[in-house]
């Protein structure tokens, strides 16, 4: 087997996995009666063409990069995180609380105060689902969904009664919102609604990716989830390796949520997470768990997100088709994964070809 | 009743002859078969011997149909069949037992067996009491003692070897193929084996893949070696010596090297005493267990693997809890430190399990060397890892250590056995330990591979370095130990000092006898 043929070969899955993907949407959208082409135009070319839908895609890229890289620290250590969105939502709520706590403090103080809150709120959140995943064998799969729901019904709560913003109250409106943020927590916009948080976004990567791969933590927290047994014999603590990665993962949700509250809304709202902790487990996966790869994949899913927000104006197809493409490449993926390492059905592939070959030259 | 009518179906597969003609398979700048032909016939036994890498096991999974061959054919009685599966190998009769195992640790032996036991695949019910008979039947009538509702993560390496051979006979295989069948298995299992396998003769053909020549010699009654991927002789067994075909499986003339220095006398280095471990199944594995080892000494635990062996080796290392009992190193008591602690205070070793276990499979080989010191100098400062220095390190073992790999960029899980332990043996020789607990460390490797592992180990042992030696190969622990304690059930049976030992008082303390003559 020779190296053309692997090379031609893996590009062909490839290329084949994006054609699956393409293939099954448009079997979605025949169903919706919609027009294919255009379709998919709207949502991964039209959002290109102008600056304003850039700047819109680029502000749904960081959080779902900054999530994104958490999840992948935390994937790299043998745990895999499905609790962003939660963790996402008690960010928010730390740096809201911090916020509406100290809104005399200066600027330079308090936004970092505020971001750090929102750090240490969503490790916290990450550290529970660790704990109990190293000490006590609890799946995280488990216990990060359950402490979605939980942060999802306290995040309403907090809305709804202690952050309840006083003149919703008065007027008996009663949107479930905190009051606007003191200005001196805000992170500045570039232009739209596009921001700074885009540079923090690109400086985590790069010191995820020193972190991970170039500093003794890194390699021992990748050597737990790689081969916990191996690991232990090397004498790492393992059960400590593992709950720290997800108070990384979480902090890191959770620093997106502060992001998203000091760059773009500037109160907490309901609906800010987005589903993006879910979005971003599939950003993660798509950018191959590596930082470098995670920087293209989370503009392409913020391209996805924005591009369904139009569809609904421009072809007349529900925003929702684009979970469902999600959904779709999550599928696609994890099976390109599986053929891509199956080593037998290369060889298989190989001998059909070279016999192809050997009639053709005969 | 139902085994009854599987047995008769195979026995219509009779397989008279198996012939393969000019077999060749490439990979990626391998030639891994090089126009290889042999044949078997009817109640003999073929023994394919090589080293590491010269192509034994790819030839086996061509002819089970796991690999498809670039060129040449093979026909069973005459016939020329193409396997484009394992499944269809099955169907013609054909069985192999590997050498990793393929077993399903989180289910029983019976579950097991059941995952190809397709006459017990009824319509919405899977028949697993007929599994278990027939489990039961096959174990009894072969002498293969597996317990049919043990959890096969709970078996030791050497029981999980019984379960593949159980396996392979309970589907009906009418030629086995057997990928180094006793390399995990107990000298008395072996020779139990072996006496299996001659009388099986008589009712299947053989091919027998083998490192121990001793074996292929009382066993075989054909051999054809293979070295780089050619059959370089083929022949009867009985007109050569071991040596003979040692020499031309290597190309060049072997000798285990032997423990022959002077007592070195040095301090005692590790001291266990009364130690009491669990198993992972709860029982007590080690019960009471007391040893002592001195510097520059080689004590050679010898044992049935499943006699609290693995137990010992992880409870020493911080990686089992300790019931009771003290575990003193060079006067630290290390008993429920953690395993950090414990390689902190010099402690070097070699594990049973080496793919998964003694290297992270899908790390380089590199990454590899510095598993136990990636916050150290020279690897690491203020926990920044240098670059250089892990690679200047690498290129260095590989170089002295003859590691064989494309590159120390390879994921180390993608070298073969030999090399994998010879990434292990560099990085724990060369962290200059103050004593080596080494546990099975030439299991499954080819002479040459034994061969440098033994000097290795001796070259440790001039240096003043204690080392104990868990092993099932008598000859490796006659050859090596200065004293060889024999562990039952979790103690000491006995403790013998070079020069006493031979074959057969060890296998008599072994099997858990006491010697007639011994009144203390």
């Amino acid at each position: 087997m020779n190296r053309n043929f692997k090379i031609i070969y893996k590009l062909s899955i490839i290329l084949l996995a994006v054609l699956a993907t393409l293939l099954l949407s448009s079997f979605v959208l025949i169903i919706l009666g919609a027009d294919i082409i255009q379709t998919f135009y709207t949502i991964i070319i039209t959002p290109l063409t102008r600056m304003g839908h850039l700047s819109e895609v680029l502000v749904r890229a960081v959080p779902l990069c900054v999530i994104a890289l958490g999840v992948a620290v935390a994937y790299r250590s043998g745990i895999i995180n499905i609790g962003a969105e939660g963790q996402m939502a008690m960010g928010i709520l730390g740096f809201t609380t911090v916020a509406l706590a100290l809104p005399d403090l200066p600027r330079a103080v308090l936004l970092p105060f505020a971001l750090l809150a929102s750090v240490l709120c969503g490790g916290l959140w990450g550290f529970i689902p660790g704990i109990l995943k190293s000490k006590l064998q609890v799946s995280e799969l488990l216990s990060t969904v359950m402490l979605n729901y939980i942060a999802a019904q306290f995040y309403s709560f907090c809305l709804r009664v202690p952050m309840l913003d006083p003149a919703e109250a008065l007027s008996g409106a009663g949107t479930p919102q905190s009051a606007r943020l003191t200005a001196s927590i805000e992170i500045g916009r570039i232009t739209g609604r596009m921001h700074y948080g885009i540079l923090i976004a690109l400086v985590l990567a790069v010191i995820v990716y020193i972190f991970m791969w170039k500093t003794s933590f890194g390699y021992k927290m990748r050597a737990s989830g790689a081969q916990s047994r191996a690991a232990r014999y090397g004498g790492i603590n393992v059960a400590a390796y593992v709950t720290v990665a997800m108070i990384i993962s979480g902090a890191f949700a959770g620093l997106a949520g502060g992001i998203e509250i000091a760059a773009v809304h500037r109160r907490a709202i309901e609906g800010i997470t987005n589903n993006y902790g879910f979005s971003a487990v599939v950003v993660a996966l798509f950018g191959m768990l590596h930082p470098f790869g995670i920087i293209p994949a989370s503009f392409f899913f913020a391209l996805l997100i924005y591009g369904s927000t139009l569809t609904p104006r421009a072809v007349g197809v529900p925003a929702n088709i684009v979970e469902v493409m999600q959904g779709l490449i999550i599928i696609v993926i994890v099976t390109t994964q599986m053929i891509l390492q199956n080593n037998y059905l290369e060889d298989k592939v190989y001998r059909w070809w070279c016999s192809k070959k050997d009639v053709k030259e005969a | 009743m139902g085994a009854r009518c599987v047995l008769e179906s195979v026995m219509e597969k009779r397989i008279k002859s198996l012939r393969m003609e000019d077999i060749t398979k490439r990979f990626p700048g391998v030639l891994a078969s090089d126009h290889i032909s042999l044949s078997v016939d009817e109640g003999e036994i073929l023994a394919l011997v090589g080293e590491n890498g010269a192509g034994k096991t790819t030839l086996m999974n061509i002819l089970m149909g796991i690999y498809q061959q670039d060129e040449g054919r093979i026909f069973i009685n005459g016939e020329e069949v193409h396997f484009k599966g394992p499944d269809d190998a099955f169907k013609a009769g054909l069985g192999m037992v590997h050498q990793q195992y393929m077993l399903v640790p989180g289910m029983t032996v019976t579950e097991n067996v059941a995952l190809g036991y397709k006459q017990a695949w009824k319509p919405l019910k899977l028949d697993l009491s007929m599994v278990r008979d027939r489990v039961m039947q096959v174990s009894q009538h072969y002498g293969l003692a597996v317990n049919p509702d043990a959890y096969v993560w709970q078996l030791s390496v050497g029981e999980q070897q019984r379960v593949e051979l159980v396996k392979t006979l309970c589907l009906g295989a009418r030629f086995l193929i057997l990928d180094e069948p006793t390399s995990a298995l107990t000298p008395q299992e072996t020779d139990e084996l072996i006496d299996l396998l001659k009388r099986m003769k008589n009712e299947l053909s053989i091919i027998f893949i083998s490192h121990k020549l001793n074996e292929v010699k009382s066993l075989s009654d054909k051999i054809a070696i293979l070295r780089h991927g050619k059959v370089v002789f083929s022949g009867s067994t009985d007109d050569y010596l071991p040596r003979q075909i040692a020499a031309m499986m290597t190309g060049h003339e072997i000798t285990l090297p032997e423990n022959k220095e002077q007592d070195f006398n040095g301090e005692t280095a590790l001291s266990i005493k009364n130690l009491c471990v669990r198993s992972d199944r709860g029982f007590l594995a080690l019960d009471g267990f007391s040893l002592d080892v001195r510097q520059g000494e080689i004590v050679g635990l010898a044992g049935v693997s499943g006699n609290g062996q693995r137990e010992l080796a992880e409870a020493i290392n911080g990686l089992r809890n300790v019931e009771s009992g003290s575990i003193d190193f060079f006067g630290t008591e290390i008993t429920g430190r953690s395993a950090s602690f414990i390689i902190s205070q010099g402690m070097g070793y070699i594990p049973e399990e080496r793919n998964v276990e003694g290297i992270v499979p899908s790390f380089s080989i590199k990454e590899n060397f510095i598993l136990k010191d990636s916050d150290r100098p020279p690897f690491a400062k203020h926990r920044i890892i240098s670059r250089k220095a892990v690679s200047d390190n690498a290129e260095e073992l590989r170089k002295s250590f003859d590691i064989r790999c494309p590159g120390v960029n390879t994921p180390a899980g993608s070298l073969s056995g030999g090399n994998i332990q010879k990434v292990i043996l560099a990085r724990e020789l060369t962290r200059s330990p103050k004593f080596l607990i080494a546990v099975y460390p030439t299991r499954g490797l080819d002479m040459g591979a034994i061969e440098f592992i033994h000097q290795e180990l001796l070259k440790k042992r001039r240096e003043g370095i204690g080392i104990l030696l868990i092993s099932e190969e008598l000859e490796e622990l006659m050859n090596l130990s200065d004293r060889i304690a024999v562990i039952y059930k979790g103690r000491i049976q006995k403790v013998l000092n070079h020069g006493e030992a031979n074959k057969e008082n060890l296998g008599i303390l072994m099997a858990g006898l006491k010697e007639e003559d011994d009144n203390e």
